[in-house]
């Protein structure tokens, strides 16, 4: 609809509208020349209408419009929904067939405006949450996010009356919704953490709450975070791993391990077998984190390990005499041991390639040793010194073969120099008599020739 | 007395007393080049000691992608002396490449081409693009990483050849791509077709180096020059030049072993810096400073035909340089010849500074 055509509500407003014929022949001619002229019309907008697509008078108009009401559908342009062909009325339905903006946007016609938040669930569940309709477009796509949402913190506090929390619009955007894997969407793995910080990282915001709003400063400086933002590694967690998405809540106590366990599920089946199991349930602390932290996991070090200053045992373990405070030393020093002998095999082999000696096998075969010791240190989560030596033992004994292939490696090198320089001499000598044995010839040839 | 009567029995099937006697006749010019005439023998020499530790080596090695870089590795760590046969048979093949370089010069500055030895040119130059194929092929041998990728853009270049490129790239590869195919053809070429040609090659070479003697340069010609026997004065000096290049072969296999890398894998992506062995780098170094187009036409393709022509050219030197007063100097040649050798040093400087 062109901005400068005014609206008319009957034919009989518009300029040129149809007047009382004069003379009944007359007439009778004007109306077969009109009706063939609306047949033809109504023939030529038909077809026009089957070739071109759908009348849609919400963006018809509101591409007309400015700022805030002009934004849905400047938005619009790059909306998962709307590149399936859904518009303005998939959602909020009046008829978008009708050019008089009261006839669209009629109440009567299911027409809903915007929605306020504690309706948007069930706006955006109509469709999300109804399988038969979600297979038409996306039929691997959950349709249990308005019911998870129930489940939520959110949901919860948004039923209790708390229009502050988030819904679905808070996260995924309205009008400019992109799909989850669109790198551009607030939901995407790289961007999550930033979105939930809109709200969780505004001290003002989470007001009486109660809840601290530096998580994601601490995520920031986490070793999750230098995996995902760092190294790109979309695999890494970020806020929705943990708290869950549409179910978004803090996990409990007794969930932090299984949390955890997601991914270090190594560590965390070592864990539930280990006596430390029984012990933290009892005293109600949360496994990993006791140990780990939460947000701010920083990458764990050897030193977390053992009996010295940084050491984490010893919050619990404070007692010389208490056998995991042994245990704790002991594991730190088959641990430390392994290091020093994988840095010293390392070195002579290097030390060896430098000098020119071929120690590629040695050197590949200490990729077993470094194996060992990362698996020790998963190892370390059973709390038992029997399950580490298990391991470090043959790590041990790699790093050993490889220091002795290093050390022979350094011999021969020592040798070859010792061998080179018995060779150049004899070289020399052999080249020497052969001078000699020329200038006598070449002497006894001269006194011939004399 | 036995020993008399063996050596009749030899000499009425042999003729050795003959072949001693025209070795006894045969002598070599003295003039302040005669220093030149040293290189034919030295690179013979080195292709003797390409010959003995090539066999050697081919007791252990083993000519398949799966198999090839272990049994190298396997060589150079396990077998007894293995790091020193290896070693001096790589860095031999380095010294021969560089010798023959230096022979084919001096023989193109000394004009040694001339009438009637265009033959002997010509084997020469044969041998020295045979050589060039030797270098080629052993490189891949060892299977590791960087020959393995340096045989993928050599083969590649092969392949932009006009006409025959694309049949040629096949050929070598033994396939569209550089796969075990290829490493087992290039040890067939190697250990097999390389050998046969060059024994012929050099045997027609000497032959005719026998006939027609030692070349004097032009402008000694006609000169009553000083002359020095072959056997046994220029033959012990060529004896002491082979025992000292033994030392240099030792020390540089002490020193610096030739290194084995990483095994190749296809499906890893080609490592940074790339480059051909040394002898074929001013080619390289060419190639990729010639535009992606030149008018209507491939750079690369405009390149590599320019190599060709220029290595037909420089094959037939003896029959362009058809002055007809053969002393003559042809200070053109000359030039040609100069500008060539600092085109050739100044491109492989580049090569290995880039």
């Amino acid at each position: 609809m062109n901005q400068e055509t005014p609206i008319y509500m009957n034919c009989a407003e518009a300029p040129g509208a149809l007047k009382k014929p004069r003379r009944h022949g007359q007439a009778r001619a004007l109306k077969c020349a009109v009706l063939l002229s609306l047949v033809l019309m109504i023939a030529f907008f038909s077809f026009g209408r089957a070739s071109a697509q759908k009348k849609d008078s919400c963006v018809e108009c509101h591409s007309q419009m400015e700022a805030e009401l002009l934004k849905p559908v400047e938005l619009m342009k790059n909306d998962t929904h709307n590149s399936r062909g859904l518009s303005c009325v998939d959602c909020h339905r009046g008829d978008a067939s009708q050019d008089d903006p009261m006839a669209a946007m009629d109440p009567k016609k299911g027409f809903i405006g915007k929605p306020d938040p504690e309706n948007i669930p069930a706006f955006c569940g109509s469709c999300h949450s109804n399988a038969d309709q979600m297979k038409k477009f996306a039929p691997a796509l959950r349709v249990d996010q308005e019911r998870e949402y129930g489940t939520s913190v959110h949901g919860k506090r948004l039923q209790a009356g708390d229009r502050k929390v988030a819904t679905c619009i808070s996260c995924h955007g309205n009008h400019g919704i992109r799909a989850v894997n669109d790198s551009l969407s607030p939901v995407y793995s790289l961007n999550v953490a930033e979105t939930c910080s809109r709200c969780h990282a505004s001290a003002d915001y989470m007001k009486g709450y109660a809840i601290a709003s530096d998580q994601y400063d601490k995520y920031k400086s986490s070793v999750h975070a230098k995996a995902l933002y760092e190294r790109q590694d979309l695999s890494a967690p970020t806020c929705n791993d943990c708290h869950g998405n549409h179910g978004a809540a803090p996990p409990g106590v007794a969930s932090v391990a299984n949390v955890c366990g997601q991914c270090h599920a190594r560590q965390s089946t070592l864990f539930a077998s280990s006596p430390h199991k029984t012990a933290f349930d009892a005293m109600q602390i949360g496994e990993c984190l006791e140990c780990h932290s939460n947000h701010d996991i920083l990458p764990p070090s050897d030193e977390m390990l053992g009996t010295a200053e940084k050491s984490v045992c010893t919050s619990c373990h404070t007692e010389k005499e208490d056998n995991g405070f042994v245990t704790a030393g002991e594991m730190r020093a088959r641990i430390g041991e392994l290091i020093t002998a994988i840095n010293a095999t390392n070195d002579i082999l290097n030390q060896a390639e430098r000098s020119g000696m071929e120690v590629s096998r040695p050197k590949f075969e200490l990729n077993e040793a470094r194996d060992a010791l990362t698996h020790a240190r998963v190892l370390i989560h059973s709390f038992s010194l029997d399950e580490v030596d298990r391991v470090i033992k043959p790590g041990l004994e790699i790093a050993r073969k490889g220091h002795r292939a290093g050390e022979d490696s350094l011999s021969e090198w020592s040798y070859r120099r010792k061998g080179l320089a018995a060779s150049l001499f004899f070289i020399l000598f052999l080249a020497a008599l052969v001078y000699l044995k020329l200038r006598q010839i070449e002497s006894s040839q001269r006194k011939g020739g004399e | 007395m036995r020993a008399g009567s063996i050596r009749l029995w030899i000499d009425e099937r042999l003729s050795i007393t003959t072949a001693a006697e025209m070795a006894r006749k045969k002598e070599v010019p003295l003039h302040r080049h005669t220093i030149w005439y040293y290189l034919g023998g030295m690179t013979l020499f080195l292709f003797s000691v390409q010959v003995v530790t090539g066999i050697l080596l081919l007791l252990y090695y083993r000519p398949s992608a799966e198999n090839a870089f272990e049994s190298v590795q396997f060589i150079m760590t396990e077998v007894k002396f293995g790091w020193l046969i290896r070693s001096v048979h790589s860095w031999s093949a380095n010294l021969l490449i560089a010798t023959l370089f230096m022979h084919m010069f001096s023989v193109f500055f000394l004009r040694a081409y001339r009438k009637p030895r265009e033959l002997t040119w010509f084997t020469g130059m044969l041998l020295l693009f045979i050589a060039l194929g030797f270098g080629f092929s052993g490189y891949l041998l060892p299977w590791n990483k960087l020959s393995f990728f340096a045989t993928k853009v050599g083969t590649d270049i092969a392949g932009v050849i006009p006409v025959v490129g694309d049949s040629l790239l096949r050929f070598l590869r033994g396939g569209n791509d550089v796969t075990g195919a290829t490493l087992t053809r290039f040890f067939g070429f190697h250990v097999a077709v390389l050998p046969a040609i060059t024994t012929v090659l050099i045997a027609i070479h000497l032959l005719l180096v026998q006939l027609h003697g030692m070349s004097v340069p032009p402008q000694y010609e006609g000169k009553n020059l000083r002359r020095m026997k072959f056997f046994p004065n220029f033959f012990l000096r060529d004896l002491i030049g082979w025992i000292l290049a033994i030392g240099v072969l030792a020390a540089l296999a002490a020193l610096f072993p030739w290194e084995l890398g990483e095994k190749a894998d296809p499906f890893a992506p080609a490592p940074a810096g790339i480059r051909p062995e040394w002898y074929f780098l001013f080619m390289f170094q060419t190639l990729k400073y010639i535009p992606a187009r030149i008018f209507v036409f491939e750079g690369e393709v405009i390149g590599i035909l320019v190599f060709m022509i220029g290595g037909l050219l420089w094959l037939l030197v003896p029959f362009l340089d058809r002055s007809d007063d053969q002393q003559k100097r042809r200070p053109i040649f000359t030039l040609v010849g100069v500008l060539i050798v600092l085109y050739i040093v100044t491109m492989t400087i580049i090569g290995y500074l880039a």
